[in-house]
């Protein structure tokens, strides 16, 4: 049930403000997202459509504390159909990048980012690796690269996260 | 001659060498000169869902490796693809820019970001790839799968059609297989849904499997690691939760491109394919 007391009017403002999150008042809730959308055509209980008009009217904690905000695959079959020209893909991500900041990070997410701190990439490059590229005539590769480090240092994301 | 940096990222080195090797010993048999990229790291895409800036700027970085060299970018991957070119469209802009100045990087040369398949199109082309090809591969009947960030966002990409893709189609077709047209050909293999929702991924997974088995196809062509984990890897969950039976192989497009242009198995790495392709090969053979 929408209960209209319960909304954040500066929600929409927040979202607004990130990375991919401009077009998000554009919105006059077609549905072409939806109607376009490969996760919604397979499973109706994520709606692209749905988070955005939430988003709208403020309903911030039934958006950042749904399970189906993670569900979209960042597939941009939407963006390609949006009349409007929203970057719907980018839109979404914007909102879960904020949910990320108000402390709903899937623990997935946070597994990869201690992967990256410490290697620079998702799997560890073992000798065992190594020495197979070199039996197929592959080139070596670095085993970490600690710039990555550097760069997550330098950035918001180890303290929204609490690292 | 055609000369790129080769970006890697953390999959396809790592998880499925096979592609690359292939890709390496096609461009070899096309005469393309791929440069390795020292220092370079993951994209950053995994990142984008928690912070896009901080992955953006992880992506940038690998862009100024290459930027250094003076080289355009090839990719194998179709997210790393997807997240270098976004980067390099935001160093255009002022206020990412300085952020990425301030992190200690630089931006000296102007350099695109492409897919390895996309440079085949583009740079080699269709007609002298199809010179080039020395065993045909008639007999065969192959479906594409494009995945998304092969083609969309268009405002990033500006090439093929993000409705009904044929750059693919056309390139299988030159090897002398048939290319299977079908419906849903831009589907989503379901690969970003794995980490949330292991049914649901392997529901969308299996879209695909079934189209292909109704078309009765030797193998798919795959131009992505991920959309490769989702058709191969598990492709037998799809067999249990749908109860069907598959048995499809799932290629690299320069594994088939490959065979070819005369490669043996060994040099594009068949043996590495999970669900084995010997029926495919011998129908070769004949
Ligand atoms: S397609 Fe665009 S305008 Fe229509 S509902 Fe989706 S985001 Fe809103
Ligand atoms: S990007 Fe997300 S919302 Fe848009 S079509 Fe793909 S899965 Fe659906």
């Amino acid at each position: 049930m929408i209960d209209l007391r319960k909304s954040d009017p500066q929600f929409k403002w927040e979202i607004v403000k990130k990375e991919g999150g401009e077009g998000l008042l554009k919105c006059f809730g077609c549905s072409d997202c939806a109607a376009s959308c490969p996760v919604r055509y397979f499973d109706e209980r994520y709606n692209p459509r749905k988070i955005i008009r939430f988003t709208l009217l403020g309903m911030k904690d039934v958006v950042l504390k749904s399970p189906f905000l993670w569900f979209c695959a960042h597939c941009h079959a939407c963006t390609e159909r949006c009349p409007q020209g929203i970057r719907v893909a980018e839109l979404i991500n914007a909102i879960k990048n904020y949910a990320v900041e108000q402390g709903y990070c899937p623990e997935g997410y946070k597994m990869q980012i201690d992967l990256l701190m410490k290697m620079g990439r998702l799997y560890e490059v073992e000798d065992f690796d190594l020495k197979k590229r070199q039996r197929l005539g592959l080139p070596p590769i670095d085993k970490t690269i600690p710039e990555v480090a550097k760069i997550l240092e330098s950035t918001n994301i180890l303290k929204v996260l609490k690292k | 001659m055609n000369k790129y940096a080769i970006f890697l990222g953390c999959t396809v080195p790592v998880r499925a060498q096979h592609y690359e090797l292939s890709a390496r010993n096609v461009a070899k048999e096309l005469g393309i000169d791929l440069v390795e990229m020292p220092g370079a790291s993951c994209c950053g895409f995994p990142l984008k869902a928690v912070e896009a800036e901080t992955a953006l700027l992880i992506a940038a970085r690998n862009i100024a490796l290459a930027s250094k060299m003076k080289l355009d970018v090839i990719t194998l991957c179709n997210s790393c693809t997807a997240m270098l070119s976004d980067a390099q469209a935001q160093l255009g802009n002022e206020e990412f820019h300085s952020k990425f100045k301030k992190v200690g990087l630089s931006y000296p040369n102007e350099v695109r970001v492409r897919h390895f398949v996309r440079m085949l199109y583009e740079d080699i082309g269709i007609e002298k790839i199809g010179k080039a090809v020395k065993k045909p591969l008639s007999s065969l009947k192959i479906m594409p799968h494009y995945g998304c960030h092969y083609m969309r966002p268009s405002n990033l990409y500006g090439f093929d059609n993000v409705e009904t893709p044929h750059t693919l189609d056309e390139l299988v077709s030159v090897t002398g297989a048939e290319s299977v047209n079908y419906a849903d050909k831009k589907m989503c293999c379901g690969g970003s849904v794995l980490g949330v929702d292991e049914e649901l991924a392997i529901t969308m997974a299996n879209h695909k499997l079934s189209i292909a088995k109704d078309n009765g196809v030797d193998a798919i062509a795959s131009i992505c690691p991920f959309c490769t984990v989702m058709y191969e890897d598990n492709q037998r969950k799809a067999e249990a939760q749908f109860a069907k039976q598959y048995g499809i192989p799932v290629l690299y497009y320069p594994q088939l491109l490959g065979l070819s242009l005369g490669l043996d198995g060994n040099a594009v790495g068949l043996k590495f394919n999970r669900i084995k392709s010997d029926s495919m090969m011998e129908k070769l053979a004949r």
